[in-house]
């Protein structure tokens, strides 16, 4: 089977520097595949270059056999691949159930003219937004703030206020930045959880960009390692443990970061 | 019906009694007929206003709307006068022509955000100006004087409006005219903001980034968003320039624009209906102040200061309280 997302040869210059070094590797589908890094190592630049957030500076990416690099973040997200943000990035003055409406709005079957006037068909997207946002709120635990201005909301529920909005739009391809900084324990496992049904539910390959390892092994099928913008490993969870590259990069806090 | 409480439907009905039976009936009672050329120009004003709070709504702060007045004003007159258009079909030409400059105009600048749309756009109102001047068709500084007013419309020979001409009262028919523009201005308006496109403008104000993330085509929603904006004020200028019967290079000027721009934050951003009570407000405001002669200006900048410092949310924030919309 051909892979979901080839990233192929990818590379990204601001100025001198170099964010990605001439990155590939595969995204199969239904996969959950972390990439992690030291801080500045390049991983939310990879990112934003999946979901054309930032053009490459050269190489592609490649979804379901189309280059989806170099285009509008639109139009990427109007394919099925769509980003977090690793930044609180949320609407603030609208409560979580109105932003997770909005982020549904691909999915209507009326025109905009339709909604101006109120026709029928408006009327039905309406209320299947609203059915849906209560479901989907429900699936992630977050009913009881449905109604929250998003601005009033604690750290670990704008993270998942964040997915939701990613979600609602029923995407192939979620790619989530950073999605449990911020957490604690119980809310990282929580959140853990959440996104792998999200794979076995909701049939979504998860891309995520993590330092939480604890939660970055116990998540990924496989884990793509970045330092200073180079790829430096690639493999299972036990196999990047035991990586002597990636344990070279963290040195120094081996320990505590890697989990071992 | 259309979304709409009881409550609110007698708040319109209450409205739409008032502009158009009680105004007429105390006008006519008191006889200070001068009052239909003030309300007239508050209400067309008030639909120049409706297009920058629109622009506003997708957090652009639009202080050109000057500029489309003054290109429907003229497109209307250079109609009318020069190609003997009927002015009720040179008054959709005129709002189109000024939403197509807008997409010309916004096509460059409306990826600017924040000072740097505002200062653009501030200046685009001197542009037109200077353009007027320029140009043989606007007839330079001479402008274009003498439009005739309105002729009667009729379609399958049904007469729906009769010859502004013909009349003995044209302040009451232009009353009339504009408080119908207007009410159908914020009718479209309220309509907007509460469907699609007003859930996606809104989260384009919120987050430009987030909304392009879930699909959101920012670029063209802005372009669509300020072409009405510039609708609505071709529409105002347009009308303006039928009633005085004159376009000129200043008719519309930088301080119109601003005040268009003071009007939206006077009546409170988070309320469709706000620019119309900014509009009154301010327009009756200034005209108060001219008792107190040259320090006119100081006052009047002073109570807006006041204004904006202590009702951050306009005018309306007061009758709503917070966190109410609409
Ligand atoms: N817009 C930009 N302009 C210039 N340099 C940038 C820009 N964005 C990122 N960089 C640089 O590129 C490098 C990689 O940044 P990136 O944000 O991808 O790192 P990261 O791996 O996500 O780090 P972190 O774990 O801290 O989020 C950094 O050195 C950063 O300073
Ligand atoms: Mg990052």
């Amino acid at each position: 089977m051909s892979p979901l997302i080839q990233v192929k040869n990818v590379t990204k210059k601001y100025g001198g520097l170099t964010a990605n070094n001439d990155i590939s590797f595969d995204v199969s589908e239904n996969e959950i595949l972390s990439v992690i890094g030291p801080n500045g190592a390049g991983k939310s630049t990879l990112f934003k270059m999946i979901s054309s957030f930032t053009p490459t500076t050269s190489g592609e990416v490649i979804y379901r056999g189309e280059r989806i690099s170099n285009l509008k973040p639109h139009i990427v997200a109007r394919k099925g691949v769509v980003r977090t943000f690793q930044e609180t990035t949320i609407f603030k003055s609208m409560t979580v159930r109105e932003s997770v409406v909005v982020a549904q709005h691909l999915r209507a079957k009326a025109s905009l003219a339709g909604y101006f006037w109120g026709s029928k068909t408006a009327q039905e997207d309406v209320s299947a937004f609203g059915k849906y946002a209560d479901e989907l709120l429900e699936f992630l635990g977050m009913s009881e703030i449905s109604n929250e201005q998003a601005s009033n909301l604690p750290q670990g529920s704008l993270r998942a206020l964040g997915i939701a909005i990613g979600l609602a739009t029923d995407p192939k391809v979620l790619l989530l930045d950073e999605p449990f900084a911020g957490m604690n324990h119980d809310e990282t496992m929580n959140m853990v959880n959440l996104v792998r049904s999200v794979r076995d539910e909701r049939g979504v390959t998860v891309m995520l960009v993590e330092h939480d390892m604890p939660a970055v092994m116990n998540i990924s099928d496989r884990i793509v390692v970045l330092n200073f913008g180079e790829k430096i490993a690639e493999g299972t969870p036990s196999e990047i443990q035991n990586n002597e590259k990636v344990i070279e990069a963290y040195l120094g806090s081996v320990d505590d970061e890697i989990g071992m | 019906m259309l979304g709409f409480s009881s409550k609110q439907l007698i708040g319109v009905g209450v409205f739409l009694f008032v502009i158009f039976i009680g105004v007429p009936l105390v006008i006519g009672a008191t006889g200070r007929w001068d009052f239909f050329f003030t309300l007239t120009s508050v209400a067309l004003l008030a639909i120049a206003s409706a297009g920058v709070w629109l622009t506003f709504y997708i957090g652009r702060i639009n202080i050109g709307q000057g500029a489309f007045a003054l290109i429907g004003a003229y497109v209307s007159a250079i109609l009318v006068v020069k190609a003997g258009w009927s002015f009720w079909i040179s008054l959709p030409a005129a709002g189109l022509f000024a939403a197509v400059v807008a997409v010309l105009i916004g096509l460059p600048i409306l990826r600017l955000r924040g000072v740097y749309f505002a200062m653009i756009t501030l200046v685009l109102t001197q542009v037109v100006t200077l353009t007027a001047l320029a140009l043989p068709i606007t007839n330079g500084a001479k402008g274009i004087s003498n439009i005739p007013l309105p002729s009667g419309l009729s379609i399958f020979g049904i007469p729906l409006i009769p010859d502004f001409g013909s009349m003995e009262n044209t302040k009451l028919a232009f009353y009339l005219t504009a408080c119908v523009l207007m009410v159908v201005t914020y009718a479209a308006l309220y309509r907007l903001v509460n469907s699609r496109l007003g859930h996606l403008c809104r989260s384009m104000q919120q987050n430009e980034e987030l909304a392009s993330s879930i699909g959101v085509n920012i670029a063209y929603i802005r372009i669509v968003i300020f072409a009405i904006s510039s609708f609505f004020g071709g529409i105002g200028g347009a009308m303006f320039g039928s009633i005085a019967q004159s376009v000129y290079p200043s008719t519309f000027v930088v301080a119109d624009s601003v005040n268009f721009m003071l009007n939206c934050f006077l009546g409170g951003l988070g309320y469709v209906f706000g620019p119309m009570l900014g509009t009154l407000v301010l327009y009756f405001g200034w005209d108060l102040l001219f008792e107190i002669g040259k320090y006119q200006m100081l006052v009047y900048s002073m109570i807006l200061i006041a204004v904006i410092r202590f009702l951050p949310n306009g005018l309306l924030s007061v009758r709503f309280g917070k966190g109410d919309k609409k």
